[in-house]
């Protein structure tokens, strides 16, 4: 079972330059993108670094989360902090890119919640437990359960290099 | 059951009959493109190889491209550090497909792909910029992938998870207005889609109007295709995809063409009648709220820009020019100007449009991405406002998130730089 609370909500189509701004690109490696998580939303991101906010939340995002440019550091920078990702949907990088890296991610097309609910997210479904009520959630296509399920893309492109994929 | 293109591209990709919407394929890729990010694709790369016993090497060097543009000449010592370690992974790999900052062969890598005749109808073609969807106005199934995609596809030579998109049919007929172009009918269709509307599907585009576009401005539409969540456009390949790869690439030996099924079945059919369109203004936040430029006339401008992978290519120069030749960019606004690639620079400089540019005022700078995406050159100040010929118009895009881009063609760009305000170019003093 795992819980998380919502330490953010936003509406649609938030794109990758509000997730992790472009004049910070120059920044590629996982161990540092954290750092510029959310960094046009002042308050959030110093709540993040800070560890006000602390780790293994979930972001409740509406329709299109992640959309536009493919860089990857706005995955990277989420995973930093462990966050879970409960959006009604998800555009196709952001959810490829998240998959590969291993960043929680739950497409739950009805999802219902407010900043500081508690939500339980197991086997198909999201509760939210401070509103009681439960949305169910996409599975996630079989081929790409098998990546996750290795431990992100390295690890899986690993065994299909070694031939060592079942 | 006959076949889309994309559909037909991806079954002679993996050998087989026929491909299903929906099914799961892992195709060869033809071409594997990267930008400054190239870094961050070693990084993992040599990540997959820890432990492995083997050595860290490409699965062919001749897919593989990296063009030098996001940030050219270099902003930082952190992104000079980056390109380093870039140029020194292409010379230990034997990457040919290599474009450095240099004056002669440099360019934006969507500018610098099709110039160069690295794409071919029927390739499958991965980038790690969201913006390769361009490559599809030739005919190639060219779509964006995050970098740790990338490292796996130089590790296999194929690209993992790839589902067979459903497609989109866009038919657009009739000629074009007088100062409509390319870049005004794909805002058109990405305002009537919205941004998320081709979200795992692909337009394929059709009708008189495109079988007339120059391949220039069928760049333009596939570039900007990924604004309604498509993950390629695609021009079926004609005569004019020919035409441009033989004299204007200077691709020689044989293309193999073929186009969609007659009988294919579409998702959507979406048509246009091209004779009814005006210019058309992405206002901000999003690249789907668009209006006619009638709707957002007098807009103050702070800066204007005219460029980027979208649309800055030689027509779009020309349109400016012709615009702005011997006229004065109003004071209080400036105006920047980033031609697609040094080859087109150069072909600008012939035909006078960059002295007559720069000579109205326009700040003509190095190719590249320069202020599309906020962390090179042409910065906004607080509360300012752009017009710009990008593709995006994000919050904090143009590298300030209390500034407001509005996106538009290069005909309302200029046009607007005369007066310092969003100007309908059909209206503009003649």
């Amino acid at each position: 079972m795992k819980t998380a609370k919502v330490v953010l909500k936003v509406a649609d189509d938030v794109s990758t330059d509000i997730i992790y701004p472009g004049r910070f690109m120059a920044t590629v490696l996982p161990a540092e993108t954290p750092l510029f998580a959310f960094a046009d939303s002042p308050d959030f991101n110093r709540r993040l670094k800070s560890g006000e906010i602390a780790k293994g939340g979930a972001i409740v995002a509406g329709k299109n989360f992640g959309c536009g440019s493919s860089r990857e550091q706005a995955v990277s920078c989420l995973k930093g902090y462990d966050l879970a990702i409960v959006a009604r949907n998800i555009s196709r990088i952001f959810l490829q890119s998240a998959i590969n890296l291993g960043l929680n991610i739950v497409i739950c097309p009805g999802i219902e919640a407010s900043e500081g609910d508690e939500l339980q997210i197991e086997g198909g479904k999201v509760l939210n437990r401070t509103t009681g009520k439960t949305f169910a959630t996409d599975p996630l296509p079989k081929a790409r359960q098998a990546i996750i399920d290795a431990g992100g893309l390295i690890p899986y492109t690993r065994k299909v290099l070694m031939g060592t994929r079942s | 059951m006959g076949m889309t293109y994309v559909q037909k591209l991806l079954a002679k990709a993996v050998g087989r009959p026929g491909a299903a919407v929906g099914e799961v394929l892992e195709p060869k890729v033809n071409l594997a493109m990267s930008h400054e990010n190239g870094a961050l694709v070693i990084s993992q790369f040599e990540e997959i190889y820890k432990g492995t016993g083997r050595e860290a090497k490409v699965w062919n060097p001749d897919n593989i491209a990296i063009i030098f543009d996001h940030r050219v000449p270099a902003e930082s010592s952190k992104t000079a550090t980056n390109q380093k370690k870039t140029r020194e992974f292409v010379a230990k790999q034997g990457i040919k497909k290599f474009h450095d900052i240099r004056g002669d062969v440099g360019g934006i890598c969507h500018q610098i792909l099709p110039e160069n005749g690295y794409v071919r109808p029927g390739y499958v073609l991965v980038g790690t910029d969201s913006h390769t969807t361009t490559h599809g106005a030739l005919g190639a199934f060219a779509f964006g992938v995050g970098a740790t995609e990338m490292a796996s596809v130089w590790t296999l030579g194929r690209i993992l998870n790839v589902e067979v998109p459903a497609t989109i049919k866009v038919v657009v007929n009739g000629k074009l207005p007088k100062y409509v172009y390319a870049k005004d009918l794909v805002l058109h269709v990405i305002g009537r889609l919205s941004a998320q509307g081709a979200n795992y599907k692909v337009l394929e585009f059709h009708g008189s109007t495109i079988r007339n576009m120059p391949t220039s401005g069928r760049l333009t539409l596939c570039n900007m295709s990924v604004e309604a969540g498509a993950t390629s456009g695609l021009v079926p390949p004609d005569k004019e995809t020919l035409r441009y790869l033989r004299e204007e690439a200077g691709v020689k030996g044989k293309i193999e063409t073929f186009g969609p099924d007659a009988d294919a079945v579409y998702d959507q059919v979406l048509e246009i009648d091209a004779t009814k369109l005006v210019p058309q203004i992405a206002c901000p936040h999003t690249v789907d709220n668009v209006k006619p430029v009638t709707a957002v006339k007098g807009v103050k401008l702070n800066q204007i820009v005219i460029g980027s992978c979208t649309n800055g290519r030689l027509d779009d120069l020309a349109v400016a020019a012709k615009i702005l030749k011997g006229r004065r960019v109003v004071d209080g606004t400036r105006m920047l100007v980033f031609p697609a690639s040094w080859r087109i620079y150069h072909k600008a400089a012939d035909l006078g449009y960059i002295q007559a540019l720069s000579r109205a005022g326009a700040v003509v700078c190095n190719p590249g991405c320069g202020p599309c995406l906020g962390i090179h050159q042409g910065a906004l100040g607080d509360n300012e406002v752009a017009l710009a010929t990008t593709n995006r118009n994000f919050k904090g895009r143009m590298g300030n998130p209390k500034a407001e881009v509005y996106l538009c063609s290069p005909a309302v760009a200029a046009a607007s730089a005369l007066t310092g305000v969003i100007t309908d170019p059909r209206e503009a003093k003649k």
